[in-house]
């Protein structure tokens, strides 16, 4: 997997902003050793005459004044579009900040009824994809720096991000406003796809959760239901009542548990369900370190089995 | 012995009458032991305040070591997700209100009269008040940490995480009533400096002679006037609908986040300004001192100064460039964020060109400059990127950020103070600091600095936002954290020898400081407790270069009021252009109503925040008990009319009207208060703007007129009462008073009683809620004009107002007409924007 950094650019607008970063730091170098450069030669040189408005008229107001203006008509045109219409191709994927979580809609474009996931957004490579940004609760920020810009994502206020993977690739996110306890493990992933993958996948998850295959699962889900996990999470096909926390449908498809916190592995799943408390204090879920290994074995090993 | 030059026309002559210093100097005396508490004198207040403003810079620091230290490696345990919260939100908080604001105001208390050549501010228990206040509530503010019950929703206090749902402990309530009533006293630190640059420079000394730090605080305090009430107004939407749920700032009834963001950075962003324009004058001061030359380009810097002023009230968008605004707004503050860097640009390259046509000895104050030169260029050339919109998008709110901020202010502040620790110390006991120690500190200091905060740079761009309280490994960040701890700590080891070699030095015994650097401005001339012995006449820009035998004649009593007329603190009122003699003014001598008033207000806020509602009450009414105590004593009639200040040179010992300083205090006062309704205003049209119908469902105008008679009887009977109190028909005055209360309070309870009539429900929705902040704005103004007015009543009767002696009067009809013009404007907005939107 690839880190999230701003020059591992996988997006057309993340591209532009590219470009102009380089010419912002090569242009700011410049102008920063120049000026160094002149102060200490003035330090180090004997007392001599000198020339005041050359110095605070050229220097001061028309030197900055110059290169202001020309950076100026020069980022404009690079400037990516700003809340921009969405290209009639486009994907529209809604995602919905929680505290401290990612809700992910698709619309199934086989039925039009809407697909929920959670805190990774699979897209179709080179296929424009329109974000639509907004929150359940307090403001988060929409960042994922190898795609594009971020865009604060607002109660009541529905925002956009138009984004174009240009490769596929798996690159990390993280919510950029400050928004409480867990704001610095709110990450999320976005996994590039090319088109045919992408669409089989978004089949997939427009299917309920996959038939039980062994006895051990089949005990994780009776475990998930005996122990109210379904009061806040949905897993379409065994109980769909909870809306509070991320659906877990297709949970065993997803790359990292606790909205990129950990790595989606039986051992994680485990530790996660037992002490999630201690890795991830404040997030709304309880430790389950009541129950035994066993069981919790099960309801990882079913949750896992959910591709 | 040298032979005499022929004496200039001075304006006093010697040899001076016996007894006439010993009096000047009993005047002056400052209290000792416990009465210390009650000193009112700016050398006083102004060592007071910078010592606290420097304590809370090292215990802020403090806060900023832990959390490097909790960052110091991936994944640490040091300290927990609600700690690390309550850490970076202090950390900012104090750093921003305790510290840096602070300090700037207290370097131009301390400083400032010094500057001037006046004996004090025009004001002295406002400044003790203001201290006191700030001091008290800082510290009790401060002590959240150890309770665990700091707020935790950062600096800038974001709602809907800090309303009531998300953050329903007090840690948010101890943000905006502790900080809320700090700005206050920031205001009254403003006021008295304006005055006290306007009304109290040496005479000869025009506006275009000032010391440049005079400008820089001249332009500071404005900006204070115009920034601050729009987060006071802010703080009392969010406190309101913490504590009474009228929802200003929730979406689900009709508030907006925005607002808040709005209001928040209208204020947040002159803030930087308003720390870093002194700190630019004191540049200004020193670069030329330490070069041996005048400055070159001094106009250009006061236009620069101003231009910085000017453009900082167009910034505040461009903290919420990713919030979603429309694209004109975003571009319109980008070219705002651009244009910025002109004026600041001119003072560096003024600095510069200085620099060049002088000397530069490696000493302290040197080496601090030229760090600050470095680190300041750095930090406005990374802000000129982050006005770049679409490197901001990604740069924002990432650690890129948290670099930049701290080049452009531990830039553009710290190392400008502590190269003015180095500078200023000798005024203090005639020592300088070891200049040993001095370079050690500023390698650790400079070094340290860009270790820490240069790596933060190169996280951010690697996709490290702010405000995190551990981050993963494998992320490539945590090489740039590590090297970001070890510079944080050698930073904190250079403060800290320099702050033990200050200690050190302050410790020493006293001796005349004479002029150690060779400095021009007129702090440097012999003082005492009294300031200067005589009030130099001033003939340029660098008095003590071009009038080398200014220190000998002042000291000597030469120059005007080399002592005291009626035997109390006195200093010299001068016009605020050119700087002519115009007045005498007397000022109050120390006391303990100032630090009563403080202590009052301090616990009414603090009491209030842990809901001890009746004895808040009872705090707030002693503090405004020992006010009415402190005001009395003042506006008396002047034993004399004129007083004798050089040879055959008398001046009047009272102004009234406009003439007086005290009514130009009053209308700067109006001025906050009209800022804090016109944001009051914003708040009710921005949440109109976004209603489909207004007002909303369920809400109704008011009916009935809006009393606008009534109101304007009031201006007009203040007016009779003005006119009146000329010719000390003193009746007549109490009769137009009484009338005028009457009126306008008359006015505003009916106003009131229509609201309550249409069932204004202030819960309901975000309009109401805006349209009760309005009216309880109104209704707080009646409660004052009653206080006010009733005071002048008992003003009159006891005798104490007179023709002149009516500061009292002048002043409470100032307040009058402010109320009547904001009643009139509110009523209007609340009835009319309605139509206006629907047409």
């Amino acid at each position: 997997m690839k880190t999230a950094a701003l020059f591992q650019t996988a997006g057309d607008a993340a591209r532009a902003i590219e470009t102009v970063s380089w010419v912002l730091f090569a242009g700011g170098l410049a102008i920063f050793v120049g000026v160094m450069v002149l102060l200490a030669w003035a330090v180090q040189r004997r007392a001599g005459a000198l020339r005041p408005r050359l110095w605070i008229w050229g220097g001061g107001v028309l030197f900055p004044g110059a290169v202001l203006t020309a950076l100026f008509a020069w980022v404009l045109p690079l400037t990516p579009a700003w809340k921009p219409m969405p290209p009639p191709d486009a994907l529209v994927v809604t995602v919905k900040a929680h505290m401290w979580w990612w809700e992910v809609r698709y619309r199934d474009p086989a039925t039009g009824t809407d697909i929920l996931t959670a805190n990774e957004i699979r897209l179709p490579v080179g296929r424009p994809v329109y974000l639509a940004l907004t929150s359940a609760d307090v403001i988060h920020s929409f960042w994922v720096p190898p795609l594009a810009g971020k865009m604060d994502m607002l109660p009541g206020r529905m925002q956009h991000l138009l984004v174009t993977a240009a490769e596929p690739g798996t690159w990390r996110g993280q919510c950029a406003e400050f928004c409480g306890d867990q704001h610095a493990q709110m990450a999320l992933h976005v996994v590039g796809l090319e088109s045919d993958a992408f669409e089989a996948w978004l089949a997939a998850q427009a299917q309920p959760a996959q038939a039980l295959a062994t006895p051990n699962q089949e005990a994780g889900r009776r475990a998930f239901l005996s122990n109210r996990c379904n009061a806040c999470h949905t897993v379409r096909g065994a109980s769909a009542e909870g809306r509070l926390g991320p659906d877990l449908t297709h949970f065993g498809s997803r790359l990292h548990l606790g909205a990129g916190t950990l790595g989606n592995t039986p051992e994680n799943r485990r530790r996660w369900l037992a002490h999630i408390q201690q890795i991830k204090p404040g997030a709304r879920m309880p430790s389950y370190d009541r129950l035994d290994t066993q069981t919790l074995d099960a309801i990882g090993d079913w949750l896992g089995s959910l591709q | 012995m040298k032979v005499p030059l022929p004496a200039p026309p001075l304006p006093n002559n010697l040899p001076r009458p016996a007894g006439e210093w010993e009096a000047l100097q009993r005047a002056w005396e400052p209290p000792s032991g416990w009465r210390r508490l009650s000193a009112v004198n700016n050398s006083q207040i102004g060592l007071y305040y910078l010592a606290t403003a420097l304590l809370f810079f090292v215990l802020a620091g403090v806060l900023a070591l832990v959390m490097r230290t909790q960052l110091a490696v991936p994944g640490n345990a040091l300290v927990g997700a609600s700690l690390y919260n309550q850490l970076f939100t202090m950390h900012g908080s104090v750093m921003m209100f305790l510290f840096a604001v602070p300090v700037v105001e207290a370097v131009a208390v301390w400083l400032l009269p010094n500057m001037l050549g006046a004996r004090d501010l025009p004001f002295p228990r406002l400044s003790a008040y203001a201290f006191w206040a700030y001091a008290i509530g800082g510290i009790a503010f401060f002590c959240t940490i150890f309770f665990g019950a700091s707020p935790d929703g950062g600096w800038f206090m974001y709602p809907p995480l800090t309303g009531k749902e998300y953050s329903p402990g007090i840690g948010a309530d101890w943000w905006l009533l502790g900080i809320g009533f700090i700005e206050i006293s920031a205001i009254a630190g403003a006021i008295e400096l304006i005055i006290g640059i306007l009304f109290t420079r040496a005479p000869g000394m025009g506006l275009m002679k000032m010391p440049l730090f005079a400008w820089a605080a001249l332009v500071a305090a404005l900006m204070v006037v115009f920034a601050f009430p729009a987060l006071i107004a802010g703080t009392m939407l969010l406190e309101l609908e913490r504590a009474f749920d009228w929802p200003f700032f929730i979406a689900a009834r009709g508030g907006d986040p925005l607002l808040w963001q709005h209001l928040f950075w209208f204020f947040g962003h002159p803030e930087v300004y308003i720390i870093f324009l002194p700190a630019a004058g004191m540049v200004s001061m020193m670069v030329p001192v330490m070069a041996g030359t005048s400055l070159v380009g001094y106009r250009a810097i006061v236009w620069a100064l101003a231009g910085v002023g000017a453009i900082s009230f167009l910034l505040w968008m461009h903290h919420m460039f990713t919030a979603g605004l429309g694209p004109l707004a975003l571009h319109v503050t980008s070219v705002a964020s651009f244009a910025v860097a002109i004026p600041s640009g001119v003072q560096v390259f003024a600095w510069i060109a200085t620099f060049w046509k002088g000397r530069v000895p490696m000493q302290a104050p040197s080496l601090f400059l030229l760090g600050f030169h470095f680190i300041f260029v750095l930090g406005g050339l990374t802000g000129v990127m982050l006005a770049v919109l679409p490197f901001d998008w990604q740069a924002h709110d990432s650690y890129f950020v948290v670099a930049h901020l701290h080049y452009v202010l531990v830039g553009g502040l710290v190392f400008p103070l502590f190269a003015a620790i180095y500078y200023w110390t000798p005024l203090y006991n005639g020592h300088r600091l070891s200049e040993r120690a001095a370079h050690w500190s500023f390698a650790l200091m400079f070094g340290g600095f860009n270790l820490a905060f240069f790596p933060m740079h190169i996280a951010g761009l690697a996709g490290m936002p702010r405000r995190v309280y551990t981050y993963a490994d494998g992320l490539g960040w945590t090489f740039w954290n590590l090297l970001s701890t070890v510079g944080a700590y050698l930073f904190a080891a250079g403060v800290l020898w320099c702050l033990v070699d200050l200690v050190r030095t302050l410790a020493r015994p006293e001796r005349e400081h004479g002029n150690p650097w060779k400095a021009d401005s007129l702090e440097w001339l012999p003082q005492g407790d009294y300031g200067v012995r005589s009030i130099p006449q001033i003939a340029s820009r660098e008095p003590l270069w071009q009038q080398p035998s200014l220190p000998e004649e002042v000291a000597a009593g030469r120059h005007w009021l080399p002592g005291t007329v009626f035997g109390g603190r006195e200093t010299l009122v001068t016009s605020p252009v050119h700087g002519h003699i115009r007045q005498l003014l007397r000022l109050p001598g120390d006391g303990w109503a100032p630090f009563v008033a403080a202590v009052g207000t301090a616990g009414f806020f603090l009491l209030l925040t842990v809901s001890w509602t009746v004895t808040a009450f009872i705090s707030g009414a002693l503090s405004v008990g020992a006010m009415l105590v402190w005001l009395w004593g003042s506006d008396l009639a002047p034993p004399r009319p004129t007083a004798t200040i050089g040879e055959g040179v008398s001046v009047p010992t009272v102004a009234v009207g406009r003439g007086s300083h005290s009514w130009w205090a009053t209308v700067i006062l109006l001025a906050v208060d009209a800022t804090i309704f016109a944001s009051l205003a914003f708040a009710h049209i921005h949440v109109s703007m976004a209603l489909d119908v207004c007002p909303p469902p369920g809400a109704r105008l008011p009916q009935g007129g809006w009393s606008a008679a009534a109101l304007l009887a009031a201006s007009a009977l203040m007016a009779w009462a003005l006119h009146s109190v000329g010719r000390d028909r003193q009746a007549r005055v109490r009769l137009a008073v009484a009338l005028a209360m009457g009126a306008a309070i008359g006015a505003i309870a009916f106003d009131l009683a229509m609201h309550l009539q249409a069932d204004l429900a202030p819960r309901a929705n975000a309009w109401s809620a805006t349209v009760a902040a309005l009216v309880a704005w109104q209704c707080f103004h009646g409660l004052v004009l009653l206080i006010m007015g009733a005071y002048v009543l008992a003003r009159s009767w006891s005798g104490k107002l007179r023709p002149n002696a009516r500061a009292t009067l002048d002043n409470t009809a100032l307040m009058w007409h402010g109320t009547v013009l904001q009643a009139l404007a509110g009523m209007a907005l609340v009835r009319l924007l309605p139509a206006w939107m629907g047409s």
